[in-house]
């Protein structure tokens, strides 16, 4: 575990002075979650925040500007109606599996949080498999999306879950191909060595070409691993009302809600330190400053949310055949073309 | 080769609708079409021809031009007008003439169709242009449009 | 000779779905009973009745001038229109001579209606096709209209401005300079509409070959409006019988061949061209007259039937009266396009994903209350 700024440090020796090494590493473990619980859970808020005010300049409408200055606690204000609400469900729902979907889905999304180097010191877990260990991750959210819809008791939640399904299982090759294209290049799967090797500069410069249509194929296939506009089948509003999530409530809701939100962040991180070199600075400028790494890190990602943001708010939503046509007709086939494009290039050592 | 062209085709058009939007995003700060209502209330102002709901003008002297011909209530298609009228005898003549004791408009059924000002042979009911009618209470909805004490200004005939 | 036992364990059922009443997709009050294979559709059975208010049974109570405002309520997007179509059967049936600038102001009335529920239209379709950012554009354009109409009439949406005999007043004085400024304005933003949509990628593959509605079926089923006219169907109610002032000015038949979606679409976004030409042909040229002609306080319909149609924004709107020779009519009847276009649903979603039913629904462009009047 790495340990961030020095007041982290402190508090990680008073802890190892205060208790056995094993309770202490346990203890450590629960604050620097409770720390990133706090921080993205209001994190996520002001993203759904930043959404509505983005879509609203896209609408020519003004957005959320009444609680608080210039609307900022509009989605605290939300939160808390939510937190306030009565859970609802229905009749002969699989209560178990309809309490339990919520959850999966929060806390998948929560945990792929916690491998990003957001700057050199600030990364709760440096895992040599990083990339495989979001992978992985990001596909667990999807069997909250399943059990939501299943076992909700409305037809057009299971719809939703059975295309969430369809769509995330399809989705995740395309999302792992390209990373593994990126992975090529980088030679290493651990995020910290990833920026290490972009020192020099950023991999879709060092990969040019074949890295560019990478970094394409992820943001398209990123966006449907998130269910959002246009992929957002699995709670087409037009079609299904709301999709998975129809039955739940209050809190539950939330979850859903949050997660989709904060997904959509992991998507845009995860393209920020395998593409745009997390939280290194265009040339260096800011390399003594080590603090900015953040704001790099949360700049480039803030663009390419905004750019998802961007195809929501003016693209029309595919057909289910449509989206598997797209993945395995279209995506796949240039993926693996493009893996064996970059094994060429890296073999040959034409980088940039 | 089509292929490649399809997803060119594509591509192109899609960053072509994404331009469309972006611009909009960019000229958002005065290309706003919202109205922030209550905050506009000064700035709001509605068309003179705009049906808000029927009323009765008075003149200072407390009188309005209701002979009470009835014909508004005729005109009406969701009886929204009702008239109680009486038969009382005119000072300056000496006949007997009939005139309103209450001239009862129910907000409540009005279609705003305008039918009963078209009607109207002496102009005595007008469009307003109040829009902001909600009430808490639905009787609160039927009006009397003639004031209190007013009669019927002199000379007014239908 | 021996049978390979086929393994049947694995069998799929169909069910059904209600769609609506209270569902985004219906645009009111519909209630669709879907079957569904999966996500193929099987059969769609619409519901209707749930917002019927018996207009055609207040009609047989109403004056002849209190009839019109109840049409404001059917297809409240071409509520003018509608209004038109009951003013002129009662001017037909009084063989009243209507003077000219009545017809050319009910015309460029008619056709600002046109184009804002062309626009709404559009608005609407996008967001049902998952484009949500349409549905402002088409109402930024929409509102324009809405403050002409609000102007002259009183009112944005049911304007109740036709009388039996013209016009319930002249149009204001601002009206030509409102409309004239909002065609300039309307002639930026419509090419928008299709680099935003029309041209999209993936909206084309929403649309094309999908909802495919032959020209037989246009003529069987009753189809009208660009319904039928994607289809080929020529049945511009304007162009084959004229009313107003429609028979002075030039305009073309927007015409679709294919049948899709994406015909119908087209025969729309063109319909919105042809409505701004007429009005360009009309605004500058509005004859000087009076705005209506003195009918009887009472209206008495001579003992007969009469038969007038109109075209609305949905297709063909007819309206048939029954008179006894009383104040009120007998019976009166509206063939509203509404309801033919909606029994084509089941002819034209049946095999394709419940997308494409949202998709061709929304080409139809269903109003309800039209529907269930």
């Amino acid at each position: 575990m790495t340990r961030f700024f020095s007041i982290t440090k402190n508090i990680h020796e008073w802890l190892f002075d205060l208790m056995p090494e094993g309770l202490a590493r346990v203890v450590e473990m629960i604050l620097i979650a409770v720390v990133y619980l706090l921080i993205f859970s209001v994190a996520g808020l002001y993203l759904v925040l930043l959404e509505r005010r983005v879509a609203a300049w896209f609408q020519l409408r003004i957005g959320p500007n009444r609680v608080g200055f210039q609307g900022l606690l509009q989605t605290m204000a939300d939160a808390l109606k939510l937190v306030s609400k009565e859970l609802t469900g229905t009749e002969r729902a699989d209560k178990f599996l309809y309490n339990l979907a919520p959850y999966f889905v929060i806390i998948s999304s929560l945990m792929a949080l916690s491998v990003f180097p957001f700057t050199k010191d600030f990364q709760a877990f440096d895992i040599n498999i990083g990339l495989l260990f979001l992978i992985a991750i990001s596909s667990i959210g999807v069997i909250g999306i399943l059990l939501g819809g299943w076992s909700s008791n409305n037809k057009f939640a299971l719809i939703g879950a059975m295309r969430s399904g369809v769509q995330t299982i399809s989705y995740e090759l395309s999302v792992g191909l390209s990373l593994l294209t990126m992975v090529l290049l980088a030679g290493s799967l651990q995020l910290s060595e990833i920026v290490e090797v972009q020192k020099g500069g950023w991999l879709i410069v060092q990969g040019h070409i074949p890295a560019f249509i990478a970094f394409m194929v992820y943001m398209i296939a990123g966006t449907a691993e998130t269910n959002r506009a246009p992929f957002d089948l699995v709670e087409a509003e037009s079609e299904l009302g709301a999709g998975f999530h129809t039955e739940y409530s209050g809190m539950k809701f939330a979850y859903f809600f949050l997660a989709e939100f904060i997904n959509m962040f992991i998507i845009a991180a995860i393209a920020t330190t395998v593409f745009f070199g997390a939280w290194l600075s265009p040339f260096g400028i800011t390399e003594s400053i080590p603090i900015l790494g953040v704001l790099w890190f949360l700049g480039k990602t803030l663009i390419l949310v905004f750019l998802m943001m961007w195809f929501r708010w003016t693209f029309p939503r595919l057909r289910i055949d449509q989206l598997l046509t797209l993945e395995w007709k279209y995506l796949l086939p240039i993926n693996l073309v493009n893996i064996v494009f970059m094994a060429i290039v890296v073999l040959l050592k034409i980088t940039i | 080769m089509s292929y490649f062209s399809d997803i060119y085709g594509g591509i192109k058009t899609l960053l072509t609708g994404m331009s469309v939007t972006g611009k909009y995003f960019l000229t958002s700060r005065k290309g706003a079409i919202t109205q922030q209502y209550p905050d506009n209330r000064e700035s709001l102002k509605m068309f003179e021809r705009f049906r808000g709901e029927v009323v009765m003008p008075h003149d200072e002297n407390n009188e309005h031009q209701c002979t009470g011909c009835q014909k508004c209530e005729i005109a009406c298609p969701n009886g929204s007008i009702e008239i109680i009228w009486d038969r009382g005898i005119d000072e300056a003549t000496g006949k007997k003439k009939k005139k309103i004791d209450k001239h009862i408009y129910h907000l409540g059924m009005c279609t705003m169709c305008g039918l009963c000002i078209e009607a109207c042979p002496t102009d005595a009911i007008v469009w307003a242009q109040n829009f902001e009618n909600s009430v808490y209470d639905r009787t609160k909805l039927t009006k009397v449009l003639n004031q209190p004490g007013s009669k019927v200004k002199a000379g007014i005939e239908d | 000779m021996e049978t390979i036992a086929v393994n049947n364990s694995f069998k799929s059922e169909e069910y059904f779905i209600n769609m609506g009443p209270q569902h985004p997709a219906t645009h009111g009050v519909l209630r669709l009973l879907l079957t569904v294979d999966g996500e193929i559709i099987k059969k769609v059975e619409p519901d209707l009745g749930y917002i019927h208010r018996s207009i055609e049974k207040m009609c047989e109570r109403d004056s002849y001038q209190q009839i019109v405002h109840l049409t404001d309520r059917m297809d409240y997007l071409s509520s003018h229109i509608n209004n038109e179509a009951v003013c002129l059967t009662v001017e037909h049936a009084l063989q009243l001579e209507i003077p000219d600038r009545v017809k050319v102001i009910r015309t460029i009335i008619g056709e600002l209606t046109r184009i804002a529920s062309h626009t709404l239209w559009w608005g609407v379709m996008g967001m049902d096709v998952g484009a949500l950012t349409t549905y402002f554009y088409g109402f930024r354009d929409r509102e324009l209209i809405n403050d002409i109409f609000e102007e002259t009439c009183g009112a944005r949406l049911t304007m109740n401005y036709n009388i039996p005999g013209g016009l319930m007043f002249d149009i204001h004085p601002n009206f030509v300079r409102r409309t004239k400024d909002f065609i300039a304005h309307f002639k930026t933003k419509l090419p928008e509409y299709d680099t935003l949509l029309t041209e999209n990628i993936i909206f084309q593959k929403r649309m094309k070959g999908v909802g495919i509605l032959s020209k037989e079926d246009a003529i069987s089923y009753g189809a009208s409006g660009p319904v039928g006219r994607g289809s080929g169907y020529s049945c511009d109610v304007r162009k084959y019988h004229p009313y107003s002032a429609l028979d002075k000015v030039a305009f073309n038949e927007a015409l679709g061949y294919e049948g899709d979606s994406f015909a119908r679409y087209q025969v729309r976004i063109q319909e919105i061209w042809e409505s701004i030409s007429i009005i360009e042909q009309l605004i500058d040229n509005i004859p000087e007259g009076n705005h209506q002609v003195a009918t009887n306080a009472v209206i008495k319909l001579p003992k007969g039937e009469f038969y007038q149609k109109v075209e609305t924004a949905r297709g063909e709107l007819g309206v048939y009266i029954i008179s006894t020779g009383t104040k009120n009519p007998y019976r009166l009847k509206f063939r509203s396009p509404g309801f033919s276009n909606l029994s084509l649903l089941n002819r034209i979603a049946v095999g394709g994903k419940i997308g494409d039913l949202v998709a061709t629904m929304a080409t139809l462009d269903l109003v309800i209350p039209d529907i269930d009047r």
